[in-house]
């Protein structure tokens, strides 16, 4: 059907309604029991379709199709958890559903009609099993806005959208309001952009509406490249007709025909998700010519990014998308004046396009009243690293972290201390545990030398080495880095360079100061945000665990027992058995021994996997300092970066 | 839809014909403060262009003005004031705005430019003594004007094999500063799209297509990128060595032709400026050096505008096709073949210049001195690289003999000179020697835009009527602009001709042609400007002449056309050494022996010629290569 009209929308809306109420908790007398299966990234690779196939077909030898739907969701964000399903009405929510499991939830739950204990969440703390999502701590905290719809509805039906009131503020935008009225609401509402420099979106959109070129493009920006990020994907996997919704907005606001969206190739079910959800809004008349029967055009096509992070930048994100090399350029001029062959283009973030959505449904009024002063609305944040409930999660803007950290997240596991907690990605910092009462906006994360980035949060405890962990960001943004400018391509490679002799006990007291130096001058002077941030995980370990630059540089020594080079296995001849598993378990023969004698490591041997000290019965490999760099103290080497012998050689 | 989206491209994009600025263009000014001094700019300037303009010195590397504004380098940081904070910008990009307060040379400015300028050395083989490019290199001044001693940061460097399997271009990627000068300068000006970005981070070079060399890419070998280096990364081939083991065997007639454009350049290697003609100083020069014999190439430009004009008049009459395409320019020839195959029954059957040069001196000069021609060494100074090409062509021999041995380029020349310690501005003048070493003004001409055509014009012109008229004032065919059209009248038939100069300009001009439009002759030089922009010609690099622009190409055409006028025989056919010539030895324009010795034929060549996977072998960028499927 064409829609044409917001009474057109209704009559979808009342036809879908009841199975979206049962699933929010009606207890409607539906007659109907839908299982909700998780189909979200983390879920799909913990088989959730195979339970998902394996359900339909138990359902269809036991005769129950008639009175029981299957339906795949998005994510719900219990990534640690999953594959998630959740029965309705009763909002049983259960987790690791194997296909294995299949079988005995439906014969108990679904024919029995008793719930199946040994799937559901247990909390260890308590001890106690739970039955729903109101009772797990992990939703506890959260207010789910902007994902609202994810692991409620299934996304690959355009009915259920439009069943929680979606495509309605589009549909009102076109028929019954001027694009002015509808950038002054966006501005507002404070909105401000999601994809990390935190720009105020109603500004952006005056900017390019008040550009006289035509045509002019919207593009969505879905290269979400920072690793262990994983917002923008839950977002189009889960709810991909609200980006479709707000982008369609944004062309009617600022006089664009023709927009799109720049995913990442890696993201298939993502690309699968949209690609049905452009199909379907095109068959339902949400996109193409004259929605609504106005004379307002718009439609959407993909652009596949092939996983350059630079090209989460929105020139490079311009280039890719007109098939050139993906490399930035300087600004001005500002993708709004020219932008996608060189015609003014709207550029948003994913999750800055779910806002839209939620600001108009429900007025800038109230999402203006949500978060701090100055960064309204929520946050989405993907939890990772040492923490107990990694997964995907939404909380007001200005939330501690210590209440994302330790009462969403659950806290760190094996009784281990909070060390720090990385946010921004590549681009970001370390917070260390002093600032964990800090209310979460832009301007509080920037303070402490991070940045809030697209969202990726990274806990970390006492194992993780700093220094190391600065090496590993500067890694991957050096490797990232397009080659353009002279700070980023050449400039982040030294910096690594000088990481990597401190990781590996060749650094010099020296090398901290050039550390610092150069890490302002590449913030300094590099051409785009990639550069002009990639040196922020090593400021900011710097400036918060100096000491462990100085231990690794002064005393040789890595306090975290991370950087090998600095690391020495040594048997402890008391405890050893002479049991021969760790010479077996040696993939460098490093490790000789006798019957009835105590094993030894060859150092010069031993790369460090520590796989001996894995197979160990009785935990007699120790790991030290190592020995001979420990003995030359802090005289150590001659390793100055003022340039060995052979570089002075070609000066 | 959006298939038929239209590609603009980007805000700095001009044809060529723009590389000059034009004068008369009218221009709002503005106000700026530059180091707490207030200065005019034109609206639309960057800062480095208004600074410039003001007198103050902004060093910068990858800039090229009107082709390569990237701010890639960074070295040419300034700090702006905005609303009070400072930050750091690249000037050359960074718009000129009223009101705006520029510093660029405050004390962050200068540390951060150091610093960036000692990253690129870096990863930068300094090889500066031996470098081809050494007291004549950009990276070496920045580096000097920045007082580095010593490199604070270090590391791995790059080991990439050089490139030299082509006879005309060597490319180091050891010596690459990535500032991708040769890369604009090939897509934007040129419209070749030889050179591009590969891989990323630190592993990136600027290369062509899988690392390809040259010789297997559709490289036209003009050279231009050779003068945007501003370092020694891509360098003509040099056959200096060669020249001297000829010069030095006793056994060798080394005999010398000097290109018309090269009188007119030579003097600025050697500090005059540019324009200034050194035509006596040169020939002093040659025999200095020890050649035995020294003529001019412009000689056989007479002779071309004899043959190629008959060819006009013969295809006028019906015989061959018409458009008459010139051949004088290699790097055209090259072009054509690679991306206009269908017009190569077009383009005339003369050999150029200095390739008849060399089947006449292995023929009429070995017959004429009584010297066996296996003796002979021909050895061309060309304003080009890719003359080096043309002259290893396997069609450009006359039976078992190469035409040409050696090319060498202005800047060969003027090394060779150095070598010999010759001091060349105390040299006496001295002339060419007969019979191949006089020319008439239409041989001179030659070496800029349009000569060819305005030269062969006033023979064509003589031969359909008959008479030494008034030379004709052919105002329309001068000048710098891109594509120049005009009609000229031969007898009673109007002949459309065009000339076009760089071959984004010609590219233009072939699709007119393609797309039907009428046109009787046309001249296409390959380098803007023609040859006195040639790729060969010096490189305006060093302290005392850092001048990037494009501009002192005008210099040396107007000496050319001040040659021209000063001579008393100004149109080809007067030039009684070449009617000679025809008496002795070739007959008649077109005539067999003609045919024989001084036309030739072409080759197409596709656009992806020899093209095979697994470029750079190295100790970076080899690794993506290795794993190419092999096809």
């Amino acid at each position: 059907m064409i829609i044409k009209s917001i009474e057109d929308l209704k009559e979808v809306k009342e036809k879908y309604e009841p199975l979206i109420k049962q699933r929010l908790g009606h207890r409607n007398g539906l007659g109907l029991t839908q299982i909700l299966v998780c189909s979200g990234t983390a879920c799909h690779s913990s088989e959730s379709r195979e339970v998902r196939l394996e359900l339909e077909q138990e359902l269809a030898r036991r005769g129950l199709e008639e009175q029981t739907r299957v339906v795949k969701t998005g994510c719900f964000g219990f990534c640690e958890y999953g594959p998630i399903v959740m029965v309705h009405p009763g909002e049983i929510f259960y987790c690791q559903v194997r296909p294995g499991d299949v079988r005995e939830l439906v014969e108990k739950h679904l024919i029995g009609g008793q719930v199946l204990e040994r799937l559901l969440y247990h909390n260890d703390s308590t001890g106690k099993r739970t039955q729903t999502i109101e009772d797990i701590h992990f939703f506890q905290a959260q207010r789910r806005i902007v994902l609202r719809n994810c692991g409620v509805i299934n996304p690959e039906e355009i009915g259920e959208y439009i069943a929680r009131d979606g495509y309605f503020a589009l549909a009102d935008v076109v028929l019954h309001k001027n694009r002015e009225e509808v950038i002054e609401m966006i501005k507002k509402s404070g909105l401000r952009g999601r994809g990390g420099a935190g720009f105020p979106t109603g500004r952006k959109w005056e900017l390019t509406a008040a550009q006289d070129i035509r045509p002019k493009y919207v593009v969505c920006n879905a290269d979400e490249g920072d690793p262990g990020a994983f917002m923008d994907r839950s977002i189009l996997e889960g709810d991909p007709h609200s980006v479709l919704e707000a982008m369609t907005v944004a062309g009617y606001c600022i006089g664009a025909n023709q927009g799109f969206i720049y995913v990442r190739a890696e993201y298939p079910i993502a690309v699968e998700r949209l690609e049905l959800a452009i199909e379907q809004a095109r068959e339902a008349g949400l996109l193409g010519k004259g929605l609504f029967g106005t004379d307002f055009d718009f439609d959407l096509s993909l652009r596949f990014g092939a996983g350059a992070f630079v090209c989460g930048e929105e020139t490079a994100l311009l280039h890719s998308v007109m098939g050139q090399r993906g490399e930035p350029r300087p600004r001005p001029p500002y993708p709004a004046q020219e932008g996608l062959w060189g015609k003014p283009t709207l550029i948003n973030n994913v999750e800055t396009f779910a806002n839209i959505t939620v600001v108009l449904r429900e007025g800038w009024e109230w999402y203006q009243g949500q978060g701090t002063s100055t960064s309204k609305g929520s946050k989405v944040f993907s939890l990772a690293g040492k923490i107990y409930n990694t997964g995907l999660i939404e909380v007001p803007m200005g939330t501690t972290l210590r209440t994302i950290i330790f009462d969403i997240g659950g806290g760190i596991p094996g009784n281990r201390q909070f060390k720090a907690v990385q946010t921004g990605g590549p681009s970001g910092g370390c917070i260390p545990a002093k600032y964990l009462d800090l209310p979460i906006d832009y301007e509080s994360l920037k303070e402490t030398g991070s940045m809030m980035g697209s969202g990726g949060m990274i806990v970390m405890d006492e194992g993780d080495c700093m220094v190391d962990i600065a090496r590993f960001y500067l890694e991957f943004s050096q490797d990232e880095s397009c080659g353009r400018c002279t700070p980023c391509r050449v400039g982040t490679k030294r910096l690594l360079e000088i990481l990597i002799r401190i990781t590996e006990g060749q650094g010099e007291m020296e090398d901290l100061e050039m550390l610092e130096e150069l890490s302002y001058d590449i913030r300094d002077a590099s051409l785009c945000g990639l550069g002009q941030t990639a040196p922020n995980p090593v400021l900011s370990t710097l400036r918060y665990f100096r000491n462990e630059y100085v231990t690794h540089v002064r005393d040789k020594r890595c306090p975290a027992g991370v950087c090998k080079a600095l690391l020495h296995y040594t048997v402890d001849e008391e405890k050893c058995i002479a049991c021969g598993l760790c010479a077996k378990a040696c993939a460098a023969q490093a490790i000789t021994g006798a019957p009835k004698q105590p094993y030894r490591i060859d150092p010069e041997k031993c790369t460090r996997c520590a796989a001996c000290v894995a197979k160990c019965p009785r935990q007699a490999i120790q790991k030290g300092i190592r020995k001979d760099v420990a003995d030359l103290g802090g005289e150590a080497g001659i390793y100055a970066g003022a340039g060995d012998t052979e570089n002075r050689a070609t000066l | 839809m959006e298939e038929k989206l239209e590609y603009t491209p980007g805000p700095v994009i001009r044809k060529t014909g723009q590389l000059y600025d034009n004068p008369e263009k009218e221009v709002e000014k503005i106000k700026l403060t530059i180091d707490c001094r207030e200065v005019t700019a034109d609206k639309g300037m960057s800062v480095l262009e208004a600074a410039r303009l003001a007198g103050i010195e902004i060093p910068s590397l990858c800039y090229l003005r009107h082709i390569n504004e990237t701010g890639s380098c960074r070295v040419c940081l300034v700090e702006v004031e905005v609303k009070g904070t400072k930050t750091l910008q690249a000037s050359c990009v960074y718009p000129a705005t009223a009101g705006l307060v520029v510093h660029t040379t405050s004390p962050r400015v200068r540390r951060v430019r150091k610093t960036m300028v000692e990253l690129l050395l870096s990863d930068h083989h300094r090889e500066c003594t031996t470098c081809i490019r050494n007291l004549n290199c950009e990276l070496q001044n920045v580096a000097d004007s920045l007082g580095i001693r010593n490199l604070k940061y270090t590391g791995e460097m790059k080991a990439l094999q050089v490139q030299n399997d082509n006879p005309y271009i060597v490319r180091d990627y050891n010596k690459c500063i990535k500032c991708r000068r040769c890369e604009a300068i090939c897509s934007k000006v040129q419209e070749i799209n030889v050179y591009s970005a590969l891989y990323r981070n630190y592993d990136t070079i600027i290369a062509p297509a899988f690392g390809q060399d040259l010789s297997r890419v559709a490289c036209i070998a003009c050279g231009q990128c050779v003068l945007a280096c501003p370092t020694g990364s891509i360098t003509e081939k040099e056959c200096i060595e060669s020249v001297w083991e000829a010069l030095e065997d006793p056994d060798k007639y080394v005999v010398v032709q000097t290109a018309p454009s090269i009188q007119v350049t030579l003097g600025e290697e050697f500090g005059f400026p540019a324009g200034s003609v050194v035509t006596g100083k040169l020939a002093a020069a040659l025999r200095r050096l020890g050649f035995d014999r020294v003529f001019a190439t412009d000689f056989t430009a007479d002779l071309a505008v004899m043959e190629e004009a008959h060819e006009l008049l013969e295809r006028l009459e019906g015989r061959g096709k018409l458009p008459l395409l010139t051949s004088c320019c290699p790097g055209w020839v090259k072009f054509a073949e690679h991306f206009y195959p269908e017009y190569l029954d077009n383009l005339s059957t003369c050999k150029s210049p200095h390739e008849m040069f060399g089947a006449l001196t292995k023929t009429y000069i070995a017959r004429k001195e009584g010297i066996d021609p296996e003796k002979i060494v021909v050895v061309a100074i060309m304003p080009c690289t890719a003359k080096k090409f043309e002259a290893a062509r396997p069609e450009m021999g006359t039976g078992e003999f190469k035409d040409v041995d050696w090319v060498l380029t202005t800047r060969e020349l003027a090394r060779m000179i150095r070598q010999a310690d010759i001091s060349f501005p105390d040299l006496q003048e001295e002339e060419y020697d007969s019979p191949m070493g006089t020319a008439s003004g239409a041989g001179a001409i030659f070496g800029s835009t349009g000569g060819v055509l305005e030269a062969a014009v006033r023979t064509a012109c003589h031969l359909t009527t008959g008479k030494e008229a008034d030379l004709p004032d052919y105002e329309e065919l001068r000048g710098f602009s891109g594509l120049k059209e005009a009609e000229v009248l031969l007898k009673d038939r109007k002949l459309k001709v065009a000339i076009a100069h760089g071959t984004g300009n010609a590219r233009v001009l072939l699709e007119r042609l393609r797309a039907g439009e009428t046109f009787h002759f046309v001249e296409i030089m390959a380098c803007p400007g023609g040859c006195v922009g040639g790729g060969g010609q010096p490189i305006y690099g060093s302290r005392e002449r850092k001048e990037v622009s494009l501009d002192y190409r005008h210099n040396r055409a107007d000496a050319l056309g001040r040659i021209d006028a000063a001579k008393t025989l100004r149109r080809s056919h007067e030039n009684p050494d070449v009617l000679r010539l025809y008496k002795e030895f070739l007959g008649q324009p077109l005539g067999e022996v003609s045919r024989n010795l001084l036309h030739t034929c072409y080759t197409p060549r596709g656009k992806l010629p020899g093209f095979q996977f697994g470029g750079i072998k190295g100790s970076h960028a080899g690794h993506a290569l290795d794993n190419m499927p092999d096809t």
